[in-house]
């Protein structure tokens, strides 16, 4: 199964707490946000929210800007 | 002086942005130097997280916040990525950014009214950036937006503020407090801001492109609070001739 993350393909993952785990190292890192299909998923659903075939994931976190 | 935007008092008229920054170590200097009330950041996607990074100097400071949607070019961008940051930051609050061009960083007027009257039903404390533009800024705040930031000139260009007239008409068309936003490239630029009524400013380039961006923080810093006493202390009407302050009577000869 593979996902868009961050507009690349990547292997996928059963949820979106999963994932995060993968790619950051962590379950729940601070300062973290994620959509999944355009949709914010709040950190208290990532264990539960599970990622389709093609599921399209954007990870952000705060940079330095004006 | 104080200012308070959506019920909350800040503790400052300046607003500073952390773009440009050259080294992370100046962050907490500059942010020692400015005192600003709110700070900004960006949202972008992140394939790792740096411990002792920009969110851990900021938290460390203790001032809030204010996460913008720079870069979005459509309303529907700029409101994922308000409620990304809304998730990301815990804050609620959002400096608004929908460009139309990427050469001028103008914004796009249609896509920002209509990202900010979606942000404001959602929940958000929306503070646009905005044209210098009296009856868009009207507008802004007819949707819900608990501020407006006109433009001084464009974004980085440090052009200071090319039409004080128009900044005077938006402060003139809105209750909402005006934040000075864009343009800002010395001292007197935030003062002048301070003195056509603005009730911040917002600044970014200035400080962190500077040669010594700690002592500019604290120069911006001065010149908001100098234009500000000014404004409130009410300037002398602008006369085309001279007028004596020395008494006229009592001349020898």
């Amino acid at each position: 199964m593979t996902i868009v993350l961050n507009g690349s393909t990547h292997a996928g993952a059963a949820t979106v707490a999963d994932l995060i785990e993968v790619h950051l190292g962590a379950r729940a890192p601070r300062g973290v946000a994620v959509a999944v299909d355009g949709e914010v998923v709040p950190r208290d659903r990532w264990p539960r929210t599970q990622l389709d075939e093609g599921a399209v994931v954007e990870v952000v976190t705060a940079v330095q800007g004006g | 002086m104080s200012l308070s935007i959506a019920g909350t008092e800040l503790g400052s008229q300046l607003f500073l942005g952390t773009g440009g920054l050259p080294h992370l170590s100046l962050l907490e200097p500059v942010l020692y130097a400015a005192r600003p009330a709110l700070v900004t950041v960006s949202v972008r996607r992140t394939s790792g997280l740096a411990p002792g990074g920009l969110l851990d100097t900021l938290i460390r400071s203790g001032v809030p916040l204010l996460p913008n949607t720079a870069g979005c070019t459509s309303a529907r961008e700029a409101v994922l990525t308000a409620q990304l940051a809304r998730e990301a930051l815990d804050t609620s609050w959002v400096k608004l950014e929908v460009i139309g061009d990427e050469t001028s960083l103008m914004p796009d007027a249609v896509e920002l009214l209509d990202a900010a009257e979606t942000l404001v039903r959602d929940g958000f404390v929306v503070l646009p950036y905005t044209t210098d533009d009296p009856v868009l800024v009207r507008r802004l705040q007819d949707v819900g937006c608990a501020a407006v930031m006109p433009l001084g000139s464009p974004i980085g260009s440090g052009l200071g503020i090319l039409n004080p007239h128009a900044i005077e008409s938006v402060v003139a068309a809105v209750s909402v407090p005006v934040v000075l936003d864009a343009g800002v490239g010395t001292a007197s630029d935030a003062a002048l801001a301070m003195e056509l009524g603005c009730a911040a400013v917002l600044a970014a380039t200035a400080v962190t492109r500077a040669d010594d961006p700690v002592a500019m923080a604290r120069a911006l810093r001065l010149g908001v609070e100098a234009g500000a006493a000014a404004y409130a202390a009410g300037r002398i009407p602008r006369r085309t001739t001279a007028r004596a302050s020395s008494p006229v009577s009592g001349r020898i000869g």
